[in-house]
């Protein structure tokens, strides 16, 4: 399997700790400034930290069938664990990445990591995730490229990477290799399943395919389907990979090229609707980097800057067909269509109780689209908690330490038995 | 929430019953009901510091402002729409009344009396807007904007078809005495009704 880069490019503009969520991926929150001078020998010995993590990998050799039609003679699946499983295995918590998240959510690989795991903002001793009382569990998903079976794995059958040629996996798909880790760790039935955007969406899929696993469903800043905006803007960021010339139909891995271009472009993009308006007016304006009109096609408003930084970083850590097929797998989540496109009939099926999150100023998927699932939910005569929290950084708010957000999520898991 | 209103509402809603609890507070009401009638409920709840406590205490909450209506729930979806000392407090209190007879087959509303003789006094005698021990805010901090008395409320149900099936009226001491139960809209400070769609 190719090993992904882990250069951690640098800053052209920006100061360091003066960014916005998604810098990279794998990039947490912001510093705490209580938790004194940023030092890297020492983040990982912070109590509220998981501290050193390890990633394992579990090899699968079953046969998994898709809901495209093919089938995958074996996967294997990266994953991170932190905090233990109790004796009664009751108190283990699914977490479920987003788009490009990976496996890695909390805590430092290494004394020298600057940044930690994703989602360590909510993970940890005393977060709102409390490892003190629940073994976490991340798996990075099928069809990414963080080390988990995707277009970058070897195919058997051809000796070359499977590249363009990955089955299409859907959410559902990820639930049923999430549900055989699940069976590898001894877990029957998980406290809790939680994740942020298409996380989310694929912890509201478990609650439904297999309700009787589910105790706890927690959905943050999710919709019940996308919306024509919503694919209209993962068609865009796919049409910039596949007209860079350097794509060669998927199969640039035999070029020894990468699509860089159009991944940076579509990743720009990407970026832009994870943000809000308010939060990129507030860091950016209209400032400009040289303090002049340049006359030209460079940089010259600071957001410029920032935006190809992101583009450029996320192309050393992510792989294109991989984002392709995210963004695919995306657009064809919908659970109510199965039930005829009633999402009151599929909800009806969730067992768990569910606590659904939206942020105030997320365009990407908005309060109204948190509500559709949570008036569904209701309708189907289930349990389920929601509240819109009031932040500042649009969709990503959701891999931020909003003081309300991590007050209502923190109470919700407080109240989960183990 | 005084001990007597909260018996009085929790007693008027059936064992096993769907419950919608408007402007849910704490979600100490719907615990309750939850715990001693067996009852499914879910509270809607405008403050993000109320909703912390009704998801600490496993309470089904949801936020919204109570001022965009019910138009979210489907009609019939419940069968006792609870509204307690809030209807004063919004903007439409006729319409959230109507709202709350859609959505459910049967309404409990709590409110207090604004002609109570302590805010008459206060208002007939000295010329000020009252502040007493149901209406605590300065007219400038309060937030009850619709301000009304219980002869109002009867006159208001009589013009909207409503059904009044059942009234408690407590006096200051949060008690049902004989004077309130003699003179509501003199001696009853807190009012309890149970209203349904005529």
């Amino acid at each position: 399997m190719k090993q992904v880069s882990s250069e951690q490019p640098t800053a052209a503009t920006l100061a360091p700790g003066d960014r916005l969520p998604h810098e990279d991926l794998g990039s947490g929150p912001p510093r705490d400034p209580t938790r004194g001078p940023a030092d890297p020998m020492r983040n990982h010995l912070a109590p509220d930290s998981v501290g050193l993590v390890v990633p394992h990998s579990a090899r699968f050799e079953h046969a998994l069938e898709l809901d495209c039609g093919r089938r995958l003679d074996g996967f294997e699946l990266v994953y991170e664990t932190y905090g233990e499983l109790n004796a009664a295995r009751s108190n283990a918590v699914l977490i479920c990445h987003a788009l490009s998240g990976d496996h890695h959510a909390a805590g430092y690989h290494d004394e020298d990591d600057l940044k930690p795991g994703w989602w360590d903002a909510c993970i940890g001793p005393g977060k709102a995730i409390d490892t003190r009382r629940f073994f976490v569990v991340c798996p990075n998903n099928l069809g990414s490229c963080r080390g988990s079976t995707g277009p970058l794995t070897i195919d058997p059958d051809s000796a070359e990477p499977y590249g363009p040629g990955f089955p299409i996996v859907t959410v559902r798909d990820w639930v049923r290799a999430q549900a055989a880790l699940a069976q590898r760790l001894g877990i029957a039935q998980w406290a809790a399943v939680v994740g942020g955007s298409l996380g989310g969406m694929n912890a509201m899929q478990w609650a439904i395919d297999l309700p009787e696993r589910v105790r706890h469903c927690v959905m943050i800043a999710v919709a019940p389907r996308l919306s024509a905006q919503n694919i209209a803007f993962n068609e865009v960021a796919r049409q910039a990979i596949r007209s860079d010339p350097d794509f060669h139909d998927g199969h640039y891995y035999r070029h020894g090229l990468v699509p860089r271009r159009g991944l940076m472009l579509a990743r720009m993009l990407g970026h832009i609707t994870y943000l809000s308006e308010d939060s990129m007016r507030q860091k950016f304006g209209r400032e400009l980097r040289e303090g002049r009109l340049t006359f030209d096609f460079d940089i010259n408003f600071q957001v410029e800057s920032y935006l190809r930084h992101q583009g450029t970083a996320f192309v050393d850590r992510f792989d294109a067909n991989s984002y392709l097929l995210m963004t695919k797998l995306l657009d064809y989540f919908d659970p109510a269509a199965e039930f005829g496109g009633d999402l009151v009939a599929a909800l009806r099926r969730v067992q768990a109780r569910s606590l659904v999150l939206s942020f105030s100023t997320d365009w990407r998927f908005t309060t109204e689209r948190s509500l559709e699932v949570v008036h569904a939910m209701m309708k189907a005569g289930g349990e389920v908690s929601f509240a819109e929290i009031n932040a500042a950084f649009g969709h990503d708010s959701f891999l931020m330490p909003v003081p309300d957000y991590l007050r209502v999520f923190g109470a919700y898991m407080l109240g989960i038995p183990t | 929430m005084n001990p007597i209103e909260f018996e009085r509402v929790a007693g008027w809603v059936a064992p096993g019953s769907r419950v919608l609890d408007l402007g849910c507070g704490d979600g100490a009401l719907l615990a309750h009901l939850r715990e001693a009638r067996q009852v499914h409920g879910y509270g809607l709840e405008i403050d993000i510091d109320n909703i912390v406590r009704c998801v600490a205490r496993g309470v089904n909450v949801v936020q919204a402002d109570l001022d965009q209506g019910l138009a979210a729930f489907d009609t019939d979806s419940f069968d006792t729409v609870i509204l307690l000392q809030t209807l004063q407090a919004v903007r439409f209190p006729a319409n959230l009344l109507r709202e709350m007879l859609r959505v459910g087959r049967e309404g409990v509303v709590t409110f207090p009396n604004f002609g109570h003789w302590r805010a008459r006094a206060q208002l007939g005698l000295g010329g000020r807007m009252p502040v007493t021990p149901a209406l605590p805010s300065q007219w400038f901090e309060t937030e009850n904007i619709h301000l009304f008395t219980i002869k109002d409320f009867d006159a208001l149900c009589a013009d909207e078809g409503i059904a009044v099936v059942e009234v408690a009226v407590l006096d200051s001491k949060r008690r049902a005495s004989l004077l309130s139960a003699l003179w509501p809209t003199l001696f009853g400070e807190l009012a309890v009704y149970r209203v349904r769609r005529m």
